[in-house]
């Protein structure tokens, strides 16, 4: 019972110096608020002045594209199934790009996240050096990278392929040392203990910890990489996107075919996201018996 | 007061409470014991409302408080305070605000957001924390804090609500003897002064004998002892747990003078 009496200052002075800190926090709280909705209000305003047209004059409009394709697509619903069919090899070739490209860009990011995570780096004195690297290939954006390579290599699929697989590998690098950050090192010193070499270590220490993280992020990046496959078709790399444009380009006459792509890639991201819930959930709580 | 009729818990095949029956006539100290997996912790949780019933009642005061919903659950959850094994604190806010969250059921989302508690609320968790001998971390951030005075800032919590019934699953099972002590010591001197409830959940015998009104032993989802801490002998502690003869109390015993005993048992 003696601890429960200890008293260092008495206790109005404890309350005064607390309310006084209440106070000191609510008004940091309240000049933060402010702060933001003046951003946000003259930041929208200067958007909105550079802007062409001004967004409460066009607001009405935004939705007359969308209203345009569904209503095409619903006067020619007949053939819908047709074209499912016709564009089924472009989105084959889109998610290849995607897929490929994922599974390079995590292979090199978990190499390189490895490398860069404190505790487990190979080379303690070099973790900037790949950081570095991580953040430079986290910067460039595909698109400028795929068009430098189609200038470089011609159109195609492969340039594609090789700038989402450095995007990914810079972004899944990043996200990966993060997830070694949260692991337990006491298996890796176990590892150390009875003489194993760093990818010893990685594999078995590391790993059985991180595959699950490892995996869901895995998975939510070859999400984006379908998008961003998709996008590259726009400037010549082929697949689905590269189908998209002309059917938009056009204007109204084939807005039944852009319809009939976005079903495909709508229903493409749903069993994607499907498919890796279940996958991780058999990966974090292990098979159903 | 409180009533619980042939509560069970269900998880797949398995009962981790099983038909469960007793009665509380007035405010007591009530120790559960048992061994792990007896079900303890899922009674505990059934009563707060954490874990839903499977069958059977709870009921307080005549209330039957086993199926309500919404905001009528959560009024009887901020009547019935909880105390955690592991403190379940919120770790990056400081002391005062952890026991300001006992008071979230009377206040609306938008003011807790801004910290807006009003300053009569703050005098008073700072005065429940100097009655618990801890207003001098007032202002720290709760992960700063000794595993002991974590669970008395739990205490605050519990006591901001200002409830009926304190339950307190395994409250010293993660403490040093010294803290164990002093939150036990809360604990009574709580139910003593306030008038309050309190059932808790504990893991060991001595505690259980010295601190407790009425101990309550459970093995296997049944109740399978229920009488005063004098009627708990070793060999009614050996069913409980279904220990055979090599089980002795002082081997484990975590109170700091059961050292002494068993020592010169040991000598003996």
């Amino acid at each position: 019972m003696t601890d429960m009496t200890q008293g260092g200052a008495p206790l109005a002075a404890t309350q005064d110096s607390y309310m006084a800190m209440v106070r000191q926090k609510r008004l940091y709280s309240g000049i933060a608020i402010l702060v933001f909705v003046v951003l946000l209000v003259s930041g929208f305003r200067v958007a909105n002045d550079r802007n062409a047209g001004g967004f409460f004059d066009g607001i009405h409009r935004i939705f007359d594209f969308p209203a345009d394709v569904v209503g095409e697509a619903w006067e020619k619903r007949a053939d819908l199934a047709g074209l499912l069919w016709k564009y089924l090899p472009d989105l084959i070739e889109t998610l290849n790009i995607a897929a490929v490209a994922t599974l390079l860009g995590a292979a090199l990011g978990l190499v390189l996240s490895l490398l860069s995570t404190r505790g487990m780096a190979r080379w303690p004195v070099l973790i900037p050096l790949f950081r570095r690297i991580m953040d430079v290939t986290r910067a460039l954006p595909e698109i400028v990278v795929a068009l430098v390579l189609i200038y470089m290599l011609g159109g195609g699929p492969i340039p594609a392929m090789i700038a989402i697989a450095l995007h990914t590998a810079g972004a899944l690098g990043k996200l990966y040392s993060e997830v070694n950050e949260n692991a337990d090192l006491k298996p890796v010193d176990g590892l150390t203990s009875v003489g194993a070499t760093w990818s010893q270590k990685m594999l078995l220490g590391v790993m059985p910890q991180v595959a699950p993280n490892y995996l869901s992020y895995g998975l939510l990046r070859f999400e984006i990489n379908i998008r961003a496959s998709a996008i590259l078709g726009f400037v010549g790399a082929g697949g689905i996107g590269y189908e998209l444009r002309n059917s938009m380009a056009w204007g109204p006459g084939r807005f039944d075919e852009a319809a009939a792509i976005f079903i495909l890639l709508f229903v493409t991201i749903v069993v994607v996201d499907q498919l890796s819930s279940s996958l991780r959930n058999r990966l974090s709580e292990g098979a159903k018996q | 007061m409180l009533r619980i009729e042939q509560l069970t818990k269900r998880f797949g095949a398995n009962a981790a409470v099983d038909n469960v029956s007793f009665t509380i006539d007035k405010s007591a100290m009530i120790g559960v014991i048992g061994a792990s997996g007896a079900g303890k912790s899922t009674l505990l949780r059934m009563i707060n409302r954490l874990a839903d019933a499977s069958e059977g009642t709870i009921a307080f005061q005549g209330r039957d408080v086993t199926r309500l919903t919404g905001s009528a659950r959560r009024k009887w959850q901020s009547e019935c305070a909880m105390i955690f094994q592991q403190f379940n604190l919120v770790p990056r806010m400081d002391v005062v605000s952890n026991v300001l969250h006992g008071t979230l059921n009377r206040r609306s989302t938008f003011s807790t957001l801004f910290n807006l508690y009003p300053t009569e609320d703050i005098h008073t968790a700072i005065e429940i924390l100097d009655r618990l001998g801890i207003a001098d971390h007032a202002p720290k951030r709760a992960e700063a804090l000794s595993g002991g005075q974590q669970q008395r800032v739990a205490i605050a919590r519990a006591l901001m609500q200002d409830p009926q019934i304190i339950l307190a699953d395994e409250p010293i099972a993660s403490l040093d003897p010294m803290n164990a002590q002093i939150v036990m010591d809360a604990l009574r001197r709580i139910h003593e002064e306030d008038g309050r409830m309190v059932i808790a959940n504990l893991h060991t015998l001595d505690t259980a004998r010295r601190y407790c009104d009425r101990v309550i032993g459970m093995r296997r989802g049944r109740v399978v002892f229920d009488g005063t801490p004098d009627q708990l002998t070793t060999g009614v502690a050996r069913d409980i747990y279904g220990a055979g003869a090599e089980f002795s109390e002082a081997a484990t015993s975590t109170d700091i003078n059961a050292l002494a005993e068993a020592r010169h048992a040991v000598t003996a």
